[in-house]
């Protein structure tokens, strides 16, 4: 774990407004995450976790407070902004995935590059990554052909290709067997320990969170340990 | 990338984009007909006239559009009077009568044309000898499976096929002037004469001396009075085709905005990848409008393979009525349309696709 501060919320607060009703998702979240941790979130449904991750992620912007990414500012961008931010700086692996099913594995890996204006080969540290996630002789297969541990360690080769300040990580076994759990599990541990990503992953579930450095508690839109 | 990403896309929805590229492909079609019968039309009446071996024609002075069907305002006693002008080495007078337009039966004093024009190319039969002997050429021939011998009832009077000539000059439909005169009360009368000069450098002062003569005939040579043969001389035909462009770019545009409207909400939860991934609205309206644009250029060769289809069935059905052609100078403007109608049908879909909120598409199911 290197030192410096990668994720910084101070006060932090999102007020969704459900038609003439605002519904407040964070109620003033401080957090901070240093640069190489493995921090695990987690909280019942409707604690705010996704809602955070949604904001540290570029996704939304907060209703007010600070929130500062790999030294940006994000309360402050625009819609432009976070999504000039989304393409270098956050990386992101979903519970379903989210792989793009027309395209095979290789080619939702190049999407992201393409995006974030890489065009070139890939850098041999990356082919190593492929080899580290077992998913090297899957490449040339679309979703639909691929097994959810599959398709999930594609999503997080798609996720870090373009070497993102942090990795953010929603529910990532959450449609996962124990087998490929565990093994997906393994992978996002290898990425902090052999490449010192910085990971930021939500999960309901306990044996999953253990695999981070430390883990926060949320409920009600608050950190409460 | 982008191309992959589109082409995917496309092949991700067979159907789909089947439907696009075919209901695309029908105002092209359209287009490409209109135009290949209007200028079929008049490319076949330009070889039927210049074919004749005339050099000057008369037309009477009340003769308004290019194409006369019928009248006969030209006393008979004119061509023998034109004949006698110098440098005049022949006159026909004809008579045409409209039958069913574009079609037309032409009384013609055959002897005379043949002397004027090398005479009629006979592919069965030979010329009329009786009043009621008719000449068919080939198209209307097909069109109506006559052959020699047989009977045309025409202008209410049964007529006799003697011969089948080819076709592309003068007629489709000849008779012999004298009966066509009597049967349209215009004895003694001609709807157009048809003038040869002994030498092509002496036209121009042909015309000059027969416009000297004070007629009041409009006197063209045959060279200026085919050149007149352009669908913007003929009434309505250019309006006629600007409305069937502005309603080829209407479906164009309907049909595209469907689709592509239909697509963008099927692929919210993609455009909700591309997004988190830090795809730009550009980037989004930009896969559209070129997804948008390639079943345009689909729906574009398609349209011009079906305008192919369209003229071969005009063709075996009415080859006499309407000589359709195929156009191919007027496909890019038939792609251009299409492309327009396209590019602004997928505008709609394409910014709202672009204006999506990422989490909410992530969300979708």
């Amino acid at each position: 774990m290197s030192n410096g501060p990668i994720i910084e919320t101070r006060e932090l607060r999102k007020i969704y407004r459900v038609g003439k009703v605002d519904v407040p998702a964070l109620r003033g979240v401080d957090l901070i995450v240093q640069a190489g941790e493995f921090l695990s979130i987690v909280g019942p449904s409707g604690s705010g976790k996704s809602t955070l991750f949604h904001i540290i992620g570029g996704l939304t912007p907060p209703t007010s407070g600070l929130v500062r990414v790999a030294g940006q500012d994000l309360a402050s961008m625009t819609d432009a902004g976070r999504t000039r931010m989304r393409k270098r700086s956050v990386g992101f692996v979903f519970q379903k995935f989210n792989l793009l099913p027309n395209l095979t594995a290789r080619h939702n890996i190049a999407v992201a590059r393409f995006i974030a204006g890489n065009t070139g080969p890939l850098d041999g540290q990356f082919e190593e990554v492929l080899r580290l996630l077992g998913v090297a002789e899957r490449l040339d297969h679309k979703p639909a052909a691929l097994s959810g541990g599959e398709q999930q360690r594609i999503a997080i080769a798609r996720a870090i290709v373009n070497h993102p300040a942090i990795l953010l990580a929603d529910e990532p076994t959450g449609n996962l067997d124990s087998e490929n759990s565990k093994a997906v599990l393994e992978v996002l541990r290898g990425l902090n320990e052999r490449l010192g990503q910085t990971i930021l992953m939500i999960t309901h579930n306990p044996e999953a969170a253990a695999y981070g450095h430390r883990t926060v508690n949320m409920r009600d839109g608050q950190i409460i340990w | 990338m982008t191309g992959r990403l589109i082409l995917e896309n496309i092949k991700h929805r067979p159907m789909r984009s089947l439907l696009s590229v075919m209901l695309m492909g029908v105002p092209v079609t359209l287009i490409l007909a209109l135009v290949g019968l209007t200028q079929g039309l008049l490319q076949d009446s330009q070889r039927r006239q210049q074919n004749t071996g005339a050099d000057i024609i008369i037309r009477a002075s009340t003769a308004s559009g290019v194409v006369n069907f019928s009248g006969a305002p030209i006393p008979e006693k004119v061509v023998a009077k034109i004949e006698e002008q110098p440098h005049v080495k022949l006159a026909v007078g004809v008579l045409n009568h409209s039958i069913d337009p574009p079609l037309v039966v032409t009384g013609v004093d055959l002897p005379r044309f043949d002397r004027m024009s090398g005479g009629f190319v006979y592919k069965r039969g030979g010329p009329f000898k009786r009043p009621g002997d008719m000449l068919i050429d080939e198209a209307y021939a097909a069109q109506t499976h006559k052959t020699v011998g047989d009977t045309v009832t025409l202008l209410n009077h049964d007529w006799r096929v003697t011969g089948v000539i080819e076709a592309g000059k003068l007629a489709r439909i000849a008779v012999q002037l004298s009966v066509l005169q009597d049967l349209d009360a215009a004895t003694g009368h001609v709807g157009q004469i048809y003038v040869k000069v002994d030498d092509p450098a002496n036209i121009d002062t042909v015309v000059q001396e027969l416009n000297a003569l004070e007629t009041g005939y409009k006197i063209n040579t045959l060279e200026e009075y085919v050149a007149m043969y352009t669908p913007s001389r003929i009434s309505g035909v250019k309006e006629f085709t600007v409305v069937i462009m502005v309603i080829g770019v209407v479906i164009g545009f309907c049909v595209v905005c469907l689709s592509m409207y239909m697509s963008v909400l099927q692929r919210t939860r993609e455009i909700g990848i591309l997004k988190s991934l830090g795809a730009t609205k550009g980037f989004i309206l930009t896969i559209i409008e070129a997804e948008a644009m390639l079943l345009g250029v689909g729906g574009t060769v398609l349209g011009i393979v079906m305008s192919f289809g369209a003229c071969w069935l005009v063709r075996t059905l009415v080859p006499a009525s309407i000589p359709m052609i195929v156009v191919q100078s007027w496909w890019p403007t038939a792609g251009l349309i299409t492309l327009l109608g396209a590019g602004l049908g997928a505008l709609y879909p394409g910014l709202n696709a672009a204006r999506q909120d990422p989490i909410e598409a992530l969300s979708y199911e």
